[in-house]
């Protein structure tokens, strides 16, 4: 149990055992033009200290707004969370003031987003808007917070950090601006990183690089880290278990290997068997037909049925649980579950 | 940046020769004539009108009047009034400090409450407060100032004896409120809605998420990184609004009788005075050159994307 | 003949078969096709719009009481009768008869005046924005799709008369005219205002020149006048229209001010700001003879201006 040193070293009610960050039931809603849009349906999560959670799916699959929502960065209206829990240590940060909220924004989880040049501030230097972390959170004086950011640009290796220092988010490549956005969610070591999407505005080169530098610097600094992706192949070499979300909910849960060798949702299913691949050469590549589901509008019974290779009447009524998955002998498969009725022909075929 | 500051300056040698090469033209080009005016209804002898054209070079070709009306106003001699026979740099010295301190006060005012107006209306778009504010910023720019004016003065002044009707003394601001008021209404009306724009628009912003996500305290992402951010288009607006509300003092002073230069203006155009008109009409493009160049400047100090070579 | 048909029908798959697609593009013109959905989009918005729908009730009212004025008042706007003059109170109960706005200082039923009235600022109004909107599109079109130094020459020249204070040059001007009419007005408004609309034009032009359907067009070996009209002036359209919706409110409220300065359309007209002007001297006494004619001005400038608004928040489309 890696949790045990991490308790050492951080006192409050954290109890052992219970992971850094608990989902529960969550549910959240927008109103639009159109109706009230069922962003998030139930949604079931944990991620612990050092542990490393991949959250996969399509845009409107509800994987950033549950980000959102644990960042309490929904903006509220039109953002509802009408259920569910999220727990942080331990406490539920739903049933907390803004205010207790706000210092553990940034100090204890921090978020990365996916495009830095508009979520950096252009009229701010980067050395500002680092160094912002330390006045506000520690009070530190101005010069103090200044050679902290200095410190935090060497540490994400950005090339001449102090010369650099006052410079304007524009000035930067665009990995360098990511490079940033991390030093920034790095800078008062939380215990939780969200990153969403944070490489998909990267030429690929330098994704690999900002991928590889955000996983070892998860590694020294033993965060908990939620990377959500749309991209199957930035997961594999990081995450430790992947989440897919469809439709506001948690379709299939596994260990990252185990979901690459043996999906056991149809969803899971065709979307690794939609990415390209050289032994295929020549072929035509698998696309899941249709599209994803309106929001306001959801299917009844499971969400994918209209789209479901598999589908039978039981798809279109009823609405499939989180099932456990075994083996085809009933041997035990760790943190594995599939919301489909039929998971057992699609991992058994 | 000094570069760019030189060749600016430059450009703005052929737009002011050109700007007030028109209003010269207009002024004596087109029918009407000064010293007709000046004798009004009475009898005159032509030969006498034609003498006294001659003595104040009326007689010559047009280009030749305005290289020699220049040349004068470049060494500081604006002329002379024909009706008064005061030199004309007097009555801008007098009237001067008279607008001066009126738009001060007017660009002040529009300044502090518009963009206060625009910043509580922009903070929570669609709100009633912000279809509210939307709305009376439409009344008031659909009241042209003169009907703002009689009606405030109407009210303020003869109704209820608030405020004195006209300005006695312009240095007394409890007088120049009214005029001020009146005169900032329209700008006014265009900051406010311009800062409810840029606000609402950078409210939704990446960064703005960014900075909450921070956990920064409300009172810093508003004041520092909303506000830093939605005033940018603001402030450049209204250094250009500082040479519109000089112009629109000529219908202000007008009803409020302040002596400034838009009154002395207007009574020099009934009398055809081609000189003061135009005297006063160059210093106004010279201030909207300057505020034009001086708004591009700090559009690049305010933002560092910006950048002149 | 049957090829047509065909390609109709491609055309009307979006996406589909690029290569008879393309073809098919270039002779019917992606322009038209584009600025349709536009405006039916921006119908769309506008018939459900309230500001929209009171705005343009309200301009179809002023525009009918500018064309047939005597639809609404039998009663002549010269027609004096000094036994009523000013003392003649506004008489709310007789909603629409002659004394109902009550009377001028040289008895002068300010109902019919009001009702005349309208025909000077509509036209006034209406003539200097068409006429600002012609100018303006041509230097501004000129500018941005040739460049280089016509589009030099064109914006110093745009950079001049912006220098010139816009109601200062048109009291210079409108003060040398002994004999104002309506024409003069809008002639001496238009010379002055055409700078708005050029600008706007201009970088709008600038802006669709660079994009893919033109530089398209242009490699097929459209000629200019084609890439001009076809291609550019549709798309165009729309920013124009906007800020010249807006304008025409603008150039009411100059007109009534200019009218108010005693330059604006000479004594005879009857014109709500030269009312306005005349009944300053009873502005203590009869405040209604200044009141009625303001909120006259008022009221009209407010309707184009929210006509105006509605109209770009539908054609905007970042505000969707």
């Amino acid at each position: 149990m890696t949790i045990i040193d991490e308790t050492a070293e951080s006192p409050g009610p954290q109890e052992t055992g219970r992971p850094l960050l608990e989902v529960r039931d969550l549910h959240v809603e927008f109103s639009t033009r159109d109706g009230v849009a069922k962003a998030v349906n139930g949604v079931n999560y944990s991620v612990a200290a050092g542990e490393t959670l991949a959250v996969l799916g399509e845009s409107g699959s509800g994987k950033s707004v549950t980000a959102q929502a644990i960042m309490g960065i929904l903006d509220m209206p039109p953002g509802r969370i009408p259920k569910g829990e999220i727990f942080f240590r331990g406490q539920d940060m739903l049933k907390m003031s803004g205010e207790e909220r706000r210092k553990i924004r940034g100090n204890r989880i921090a978020m990365i987003f996916q495009d830095a040049l508009s979520s950096l501030n252009p009229v701010l230097s980067v050395g500002y808007q680092l160094g912002e972390m330390f006045r506000v959170h520690q009070g530190m004086s101005k010069k103090d917070a200044k050679a902290k950011s200095i410190e935090l640009m060497d540490r994400v290796k950005i090339p001449a950090a102090a010369a650099r220092v006052n410079d304007y988010p524009h000035q930067f490549s665009g990995g360098m601006r990511q490079r940033i956005m991390i030093a920034m969610a790095l800078a008062l070591e939380p215990d939780l990183i969200i990153a969403d999407e944070p490489t998909t505005a990267l030429d690929v080169t330098v994704q690999a690089q900002v991928m590889d530098l955000l996983a070892e610097l998860q590694r020294e600094y033993h965060m908990g880290l939620i990377l959500i992706t749309h991209d199957l192949g930035v997961v594999a070499d990081v995450a430790d278990k992947i989440a897919v979300m469809y439709a506001g909910r948690i379709v299939e849960t596994a260990p990252v290997h185990e979901l690459y060798k043996r999906p056991a949702h149809p969803y899971t299913k065709g979307l690794l068997d939609s990415i390209p691949r050289l032994d295929q050469k020549g072929q035509e590549l698998y696309a899941i037909k249709g599209l994803p589901p309106n929001l306001t509008r959801i299917p009844s019974g499971c969400a994918f049925n209209p789209r479901c290779p598999q589908a039978q009447d039981v798809c279109r009524t009823d609405i499939p649980l989180l099932f456990p998955v075994t083996e085809r002998d009933g041997g035990e498969l760790v943190g594995r579950g599939s919301a489909c009725h039929f998971w057992k022909e699609t991992i058994h075929g | 940046m000094g570069r760019y500051v030189a060749r600016r300056l430059l450009q703005m040698i052929p737009v002011f020769i050109g700007s007030t090469l028109i209003i010269f033209c207009m002024m004596y080009a087109l029918p009407g004539d000064p010293v007709r005016a000046m004798m009004g209804d009475q009898a005159y002898d032509p030969s006498v009108v034609a003498s006294i054209k001659k003595d104040l070079g009326l007689d010559q070709p047009l280009l030749q009047q305005y290289v020699h009306y220049m040349t004068g106003l470049l060494h500081g001699d604006f002329g002379t009034q024909i009706a008064s026979q005061r030199p004309i740099s007097d009555v801008i010295a007098d009237a001067f400090p008279v607008t001066i301190r009126l738009t001060v006060f007017a660009f002040t005012f529009v300044t502090l409450v518009g963009i206060g107006l625009g910043v509580i209306a922009g903070l929570r778009p669609d709100t009633l407060r912000d279809r509210g504010l939307l709305t009376l910023t439409l009344v008031l720019v659909s009241m042209p100032s003169f009907v703002l004016g009689f009606l405030l003065q109407y009210l303020l002044a003869f109704k209820w004896s608030v405020t004195t009707p006209t300005v006695t003394d312009s240095t007394n601001f409890s007088q120049l409120a009214l005029p001020a008021i009146v005169l900032g209404s329209l700008s006014l009306a265009y900051v406010a809605r311009l800062t409810r724009t840029s606000i609402a628009e950078n409210l939704r912003s990446d960064y703005m998420r960014t900075a909450i996500a921070k956990g920064l305290p409300r009172r810093r992402v508003i004041g520092v990184h909303l506000l830093r951010n939605s005033l940018i288009p603001v402030v450049t607006f209204l250094g250009i609004e500082l040479g519109s509300l000089m112009t629109g003092a000529i219908v202000t002073e007008g009803i409020f009788n302040v002596r400034g230069i838009g009154v002395e203006i207007y009574e020099a155009l009934t009398r055809r005075e081609g000189a003061t008109v135009v005297g006063i009409a160059s210093l106004m493009v010279l201030i909207y050159l300057a505020a034009s160049l001086i708004v591009d400047l700090l559009y690049a100090v305010l933002d560092p994307r910006i950048r002149y070579a | 003949m049957p090829d047509k048909t065909i390609a109709a029908k491609v055309d009307a798959l979006p996406g589909d078969t690029a290569s008879t697609a393309g073809v098919v593009v270039t002779d019917s013109g992606p322009a038209p096709e584009k600025a349709r959905s536009l405006w039916s989009d921006a119908w769309h918005d506008l018939r459900r719009n309230p500001l929209f729908l009171v705005s343009a009730v309200l301009i179809v009212f002023l525009l009918v009481m500018a064309i047939w004025p005597g639809l609404f008042t039998g009663t002549s706007p010269t027609h004096a009768d000094l036994a009523k003059h000013y003392l003649g109170k506004p008489n709310w109960g007789h909603v629409f008869a002659g004394d109902w706005l009550g009377y001028d200082v040289q008895g002068r039923s300010i109902y019919a005046r009001v009702v005349y009235g309208a025909r000077a600022s509509i036209t006034v109004g209406v003539g200097v924005t068409v006429a600002v909107t012609v100018i303006g599109t041509i230097i501004g079109m000129v500018a941005g799709y040739f460049g280089g130094w016509t589009d030099t020459l064109l914006s110093r020249v745009t950079d001049i008369f912006l220098g010139i204070p816009f109601l200062l040059g048109a009291l210079v001007i409108l003060n040398s005219f002994d004999d104002r009419t309506v024409w003069v007005v809008i002639m001496a408004l238009a010379f002055l205002g055409w700078t708005q609309i050029a600008r706007v034009a201009r970088g709008a032009v600038i802006t669709i020149k660079q994009s893919d359907y033109v530089v398209a067009a242009k490699a097929l070996g459209a000629s200019t006048s084609r890439i001009m009209f076809r291609h550019i002036l549709p798309n165009a359209v729309a920013p124009i229209i906007v800020v010249a919706t807006i304008a025409l409110g603008g150039y009411i409220a100059a007109e009534a001010t200019l009218s108010f300065l005693g330059v604006g359309l000479g004594d005879s007209a009857v014109s709500w700001g030269g009312d306005v002007a005349r009944g300053r001297e009873q502005l203590r006494i009869a405040p209604h003879t200044l009141i009625i004619p303001s909120v006259m001005v008022s009221i009209t400038v407010l309707s184009f201006l929210m006509f105006g608004d509605a109209v770009r928040n539908a054609l905007d489309p970042k505000l969707r």
